[in-house]
This record gives structure tokens, C-alpha cells and sequence, in this order.
């Protein structure tokens, strides 16, 4: 089976700094890959990049065969295919829950609204929000907004969906929502490609874990080779890191004088 | 004194008002495009094209560092030489008014654009917007609130630098007001009623523009 | 069209007397309007009654009305109720009345910025109010209008061209009156540009610097 997203030899600078070294990374369809590495190794500019929201330097990157690195690339058109969920939501402040969400489909995509409209209430009904319809961002959770911002790229119907980090911003008692959420993406066979920090869901969720670090992937294998026994030094050290806290011993009690 | 200013005041109506009509007329003008141009200086500006930033910058600190009055007497005097085009002194004042005002209104819309969150553009070519749909449907609605209290002050001085038209000619309601004082001597009223004038038509738009900075930042 | 050069270096001791009376007009402005505005603050700060509503009707009333109108009426409508003064008193007085608005409202922004937590925390260690004004809230206050004072500075700076109105001899009215004299168009144009550019550009590309960097500091006029 053919890789639906393939980059080689790829690279990316930003002014002299070289963040992206020679990547090589396939991704085939109905894969779920999980990204994992330190701040600052490239891990989300590796997604961005495949949003078009940061521009490559050297390589190659195809998306279903075709080259994305080249000036004939439309990338309007390879944004309809590959959604993307940030951090921070991002949802549009001004327009509510379903304005959000149809803006993709009645503007870009010039669909029915009401094929449209009825698309958009079975994935907010399926992420369990669709009393929010008419609700305004500002008036919705963290938790809440991820969801719609993730029902909002789903509603353009996307062959790929990247994830940026994005249970970061929440309350710890938001996350699970939002990781139930991508975790029936995967079950239903969707391509995702995702940036976490959460070790657990990245251990339950993945067929793959890639690790990084300054720029490189130092290591891909299936998640349970990866966290039991990890290849390279570097990957130990992160993985100790997390586990630091697990592992901490109780603080004796201390009597207040 | 009291009953025959208001005489004369009444009597004098009818030519005031024609006056009014052009300083209304030359202000309304120059809003118009002070804030077209300043819609498409600002979305120019948050391009974030280095050669398109530059022109805009020299546009902007030319306008900043020469007086509009400077500007008035330079196109207006400067023009019939350098370009051997004349134009009446209304459109003179009219062209001033909007290239000053819209470098004015062009650096508000760019500051609003700028104060929303990077996400805000980056969510909206993820979906798949182009440049338009972009700051049609998210950027510039959003960017509104923020923009338009600063907006409506630059209209109050836009107004009230319409009065410096009559320097270069234009008989405005400055204009005919002398005309009348120099029939009747009654220049503490002609003068009085000119002030009132320029009041009542921008004091309503600066509590305005307060009223809505008030509810719009401190909501 | 020929550029008489010759001519332009006749006028240059004119122009060069000009840019000192524009000077001469902006800065007084300037120190005069500081001085009401400062007092108008002290009133508002104080609550002051009575005193209080008359600096903000005098505030809506200057800065709601053309400078143009304001001079003319002290110029030409003053005189008939027997006040008679000079196009430079004019100028003086009309451009304090405008700019002591404009830096009254600098400065009430700059004392309503200083966060409350200040005054509490300066309570807090026992001042008295007098102590908190002078220690706390007036350095502060200075610092927070800094960019918007100096915005109003220039925009004073500026507007002394309108004064050329009322026959005060600075960079405008100099330029006019060559142009009326000998019609040098071309040439007085480009000096009196040339002028411009070399007094204000220096001051506005400052202060462009100073709002982007601070993003805040509003324009008067």
C-alpha cells in the first residue's frame, strides 16, 4: 500500500536556523501517527508545514502522490483535505458555533446549506455539543471549543487531520473529552497525524510513535516497542522526564509549628 | 443686540446654509475615502509583503510629518505647476482631506488587524479561505469593534480640518460668514454661531465614539 | 519652469526667521497648555466641585471645534468687544485653549491608568494621600502619558501652520507671502516643503517608533 502523505529529505529553516533535518516519513492511509519529542523539535512545524501555513525549504512532500512543494501547489485546495486543530482553538469569535462551522463548507466548498447544515449537526450531536449550536465561543468551556474547532475541520470533509497540541491550553479536567473525541476518529479509520504531550492517550491511540529531537526523527516504532524499550538514549531521557512525577517519593508529612 | 442678531442670524439662513453644504459636503467626501482607503491600507499593511509595508510606511510619515494645511497649499498651489492639472479648490480640499484621513484610518485598521491573534488567520487558511473570504468573513469583522471608536475620531478631525478649505477659496460656511460680517460688523456672533456649528456636529460623534470604546473594551 | 536658486538663497535668512517663530509659537503652546492642563487634572483628580464640571464642558467645547474658528473668533470677534490683540497673542492664547484640552485629556487617561492595586498597596504601608499622589500615582501617571503627551507635542507643533491665518509670520505664511510678492511658486513650495520635512519628520518617525512599540497613545486634533 502506498503512503497517502510521504516527506523526504525534507527540510525547513527559519533565517539561519535549520528546525526540519532531512525528515523522511511516511504516512499511510487510515494510519494514526502520534509525534512525540522535547519543546522546540520541529514536531508542529513538521504539521504546519503540511497545512501550508509554514513554507519548506528543500525535499520533497506528497499528499495522495502529488508534489506540495511546488509554486503550481493550490494549497486552498490541500487545506479542504488536510484539517487542522491548533492549540489554542482558534474558533472565529465573531460568528457562533454553527456559522463557525458552515463557513468552510457554504464559502469554500459552495455546498448546500442544508447538506451542509445537517453534516454539521450529526458531528456536533456525535461530539456531544449539539445544544451549542447558537452558542457564542466566548460562552463555551475550553474543552467545548476544542471540540467544535476539531467538528469544524471535520465538517470539510478531510482526508488527513493534524493535531497540534491541542489538549495543551485546557483545564486537566477537559482533556479527556477532547481525547475521547480523536480517539473515535481513529477507531472510524481516519488518517491522523498528532503533536501531544500526553503520554497515556499517545500510548493507547497510536500505530506509531515518532519520536523527535532538534529537527531530526531519531526513532519510529509501534507504541508499545517505544515506551517499554526505546531505541535510542535520547528517547530514554524523554521518556524518564515524563515519568519523573509517577515516580516521585511521597514528601513526609510535616507538622506546622 | 439680542433680537436683531437673531434677526440677522435668520435672515442670514439660506447662505449659511449653502455654506454648510459645501464644508459638509467636502467632510462627508472625505470620510467616504478616508475610509476606503484606510480599509485597504490596513489590509495592505498586515500583508506582511516588505515592499508593500515600506510604501505605506513612506505614505504614512509623509502625511504625519507635513501639516495638512502644508498639503492643501502644496496641491493646491503645486499641482497647476508640476502636473499643469488645476483643480477647483473643492476637490482640492476633498483630495487632501482623503489622503491624509485614510493614512489616519489606514494605521487604526492595521492596529486592530494586528492585535487579533496570529490563530485567528492561520484557523481561517486552514479551512481553506483565500484572501478575501479571509478578512471579509474573519479578520476585518473582528477587527471592527476595536477599530471603529478610534474611526469615528478621526472623522472629527476630518471635519473639523475641512475648515481650513476656506484658506485655499472654497466658500464654505467659514466663507460666507465673513461675507456677512463684512456687511454687518456682527462678527462675535457670525463667529459664535460657526462655532456652535462645528460643535453640534462633532460633539454627538466623539461621545459616541466614547460610549462605544467604553462598552466595547471594558465588556 | 526654471528653479532660481539665486532667489532661493535670497530668502533664506526669511525662512530661517520663520522656522524660529514657528518654534517660538509651538513651544509656548506647549508650556502654556502643560500649565492649564495640569491644574485641570489636579481639579479632576480632586473631584472638585463645581470646577470640575467647567473643565469638562471647556474640554468638549475645544476639542469638538476647529482650531481655525477658535483663532478667528479671538482674532477678529474679540477686538469688537474691545479687546484688541496681535496675531501672535492670538495664536498664543487660541492654541492653549486647544492644546490645554487635548493635554488635559492625556493626562486624566495617564492618572486613571495607574492601576488601583497602587493606591491600595500604597495605602497599605501608611501613606497619606498627598504622599500617594506625589510618590505613587504622579510618576506613573507621567510615565503612561509619555508617548501620548509627546504625540500632542508635534501635533501643536504642526498646527502653529494654521496661525499663518491671522498674518503670524511663520513657515506658512512666509512661504504665501513670497509667492504673493514674486511668484516663486515652484521654489517656495519646495522650501517650505523642504522645511517640513526637515522639522517634523524627524519628531514623527519618533514617535511612530515609540506607538508601535507601546501600541497606545492617542492623536489630538
Amino acid at each position: 500500500m502506498s503512503a497517502l502523505i510521504e516527506f523526504k529529505g525534507f527540510n525547513k529553516f527559519f533565517g539561519e536556523h535549520q528546525v526540519l533535518k532531512d525528515i523522511d516519513l511516511q504516512v499511510r492511509s487510515g494510519e494514526v501517527v502520534v509525534i512525540l519529542g522535547p519543546s522546540g523539535c520541529g514536531k508542529s512545524t513538521l504539521l504546519r508545514c503540511l497545512n501550508g501555513l509554514e513554507v519548506a525549504h528543500g525535499g520533497s512532500l506528497t499528499l495522495a502522490g502529488k508534489e506540495l512543494l511546488s509554486k503550481a501547489t493550490d494549497w486552498r485546495q490541500v487545506r479542504q483535505q488536510v484539517g487542522m486543530v491548533f492549540q489554542s482553538y482558534h474558533l472565529f469569535g465573531h460568528m457562533s458555533v454553527m456559522e463557525n462551522l458552515l463557513l468552510g463548507p457554504l464559502k469554500v466548498q459552495k455546498r448546500e446549506r442544508f447538506e451542509a447544515q445537517a453534516q454539521a449537526e450529526a458531528l456536533l450531536a456525535r461530539v456531544g455539543l449539539l445544544d451549542k449550536r447558537d452558542a457564542y465561543p466566548r460562552q463555551l468551556s475550553g474543552g467545548q471549543q476544542q471540540r467544535i474547532a476539531i467538528v469544524r475541520s471535520l465538517c470539510m470533509n478531510p482526508q488527513v487531520m493534524l493535531f497540534d497540541e491541542v489538549t495543551a491550553a485546557l483545564d486537566p479536567e477537559m482533556v479527556k473529552e477532547v481525547l475521547q473525541v480523536i480517539q473515535g476518529l481513529a477507531r472510524d479509520g481516519m488518517t491522523l497525524l498528532i503533536v501531544t504531550h500526553e503520554m497515556a492517550f499517545a500510548r493507547a491511540v497510536a500505530d506509531r510513535i515518532v519520536f523527535m529531537e532538534a529537527g531530526r526523527i531519531l526513532e519510529q516504532s509501534a507504541p508499545e516497542s517505544f515506551f517499554t524499550n526505546p531505541q535510542t538514549a535520547r528517547a530514554q531521557q524523554f521518556l524518564e522526564k515524563f515519568s519523573f512525577v509517577e515516580s516521585l517519593p511521597k514528601t513526609p508529612h510535616k507538622e506546622l509549628s | 443686540m439680542a433680537s436683531s442678531g437673531l434677526e440677522l442670524l435668520l435672515v442670514s439662513l439660506p447662505q449659511l446654509a449653502q455654506g454648510a453644504a459645501q464644508t459638509l459636503s467636502i467632510s462627508a467626501l472625505g470620510i467616504a475615502f478616508s475610509t476606503l482607503g484606510g480599509v485597504l491600507y490596513g489590509v495592505l499593511a498586515t500583508l506582511g509583503k516588505r515592499s508593500v509595508n515600506l510604501v505605506l510606511r513612506v505614505y504614512l510619515e509623509l502625511f504625519r510629518a507635513i501639516p495638512v494645511l502644508v498639503w492643501l497649499y502644496l496641491l493646491f498651489f503645486g499641482l497647476p505647476i508640476f502636473f499643469a492639472v488645476s483643480i477647483p479648490s473643492f476637490w482640492c480640499a476633498v483630495l487632501v482631506l482623503s489622503l491624509w484621513g485614510a493614512s489616519e484610518v489606514g494605521e487604526v485598521v492595521r492596529g486592530a488587524l494586528h492585535s487579533l491573534p496570529r490563530g485567528q488567520r492561520e484557523a481561517g487558511l486552514s479551512i481553506g479561505l483565500d484572501g478575501w473570504q479571509l478578512y471579509g468573513h474573519v479578520l476585518l469583522p473582528q477587527a471592527l469593534k476595536r477599530m471603529t471608536p478610534p474611526t469615528i475620531n478621526i472623522y472629527t478631525r476630518i471635519i473639523k480640518t475641512s475648515s481650513l478649505a476656506v484658506l485655499i477659496g472654497v466658500v464654505d460656511v467659514i466663507k460666507v460668514g465673513q461675507q456677512i460680517i463684512e456687511r454687518t460688523y456682527e462678527s462675535v456672533l457670525i463667529y459664535g454661531a460657526l462655532f456652535l456649528f462645528f460643535f453640534f456636529i462633532c460633539y454627538p460623534l466623539s461621545a459616541a465614539s466614547r460610549a462605544l470604546e467604553r462598552r466595547w473594551t471594558h465588556a | 519652469m526654471s528653479f532660481d536658486v539665486a532667489f532661493i538663497l535670497s530668502t533664506l535668512p526669511a525662512f530661517l526667521k520663520a522656522v524660529g517663530v514657528t518654534l517660538q509659537v509651538g513651544l509656548i503652546a506647549i508650556a502654556t497648555s502643560l500649565v492649564v492642563a495640569v491644574i485641570n487634572t489636579a481639579i479632576l483628580v480632586y473631584r472638585t466641585p463645581y470646577l470640575q464640571r467647567a473643565v469638562g464642558l471647556y474640554v468638549e467645547l475645544a476639542r469638538n471645534t476647529p482650531l481655525l474658528i477658535q483663532l478667528f473668533f479671538v482674532y477678529f470677534a474679540l477686538p469688537s468687544l474691545g479687546l484688541k490683540i496681535s496675531g501672535f497673542a492670538a495664536a498664543i492664547i487660541t492654541m492653549t485653549f486647544l492644546g490645554g484640552a487635548y493635554l488635559t485629556e492625556v493626562l486624566r487617561a495617564g492618572v486613571e491608568a495607574v492601576p488601583a492595586a497602587q493606591l491600595e498597596s500604597g495605602r497599605s504601608i501608611g501613606l497619606s494621600e498627598g504622599q500617594l499622589l506625589r510618590h505613587v500615582i504622579l510618576p506613573q501617571a507621567g510615565i503612561l502619558s509619555l508617548p501620548a503627551l509627546f504625540a500632542n507635542f508635534i501635533f501643536l507643533l504642526k498646527e502653529t501652520t494654521v496661525v499663518s491665518a491671522v498674518a503670524v509670520p511663520e513657515i506658512l505664511y512666509t512661504t504665501k507671502s513670497y509667492i504673493a510678492l514674486y511668484y516663486k511658486t515652484y521654489e517656495m513650495l519646495a522650501v517650505l516643503t523642504l522645511i517640513c520635512v526637515l522639522l517634523f519628520l524627524p519628531l514623527s518617525l519618533l514617535l511612530s517608533r515609540l506607538e508601535r512599540r507601546l501600541q497606545h497613545g492617542q492623536f489630538g486634533s
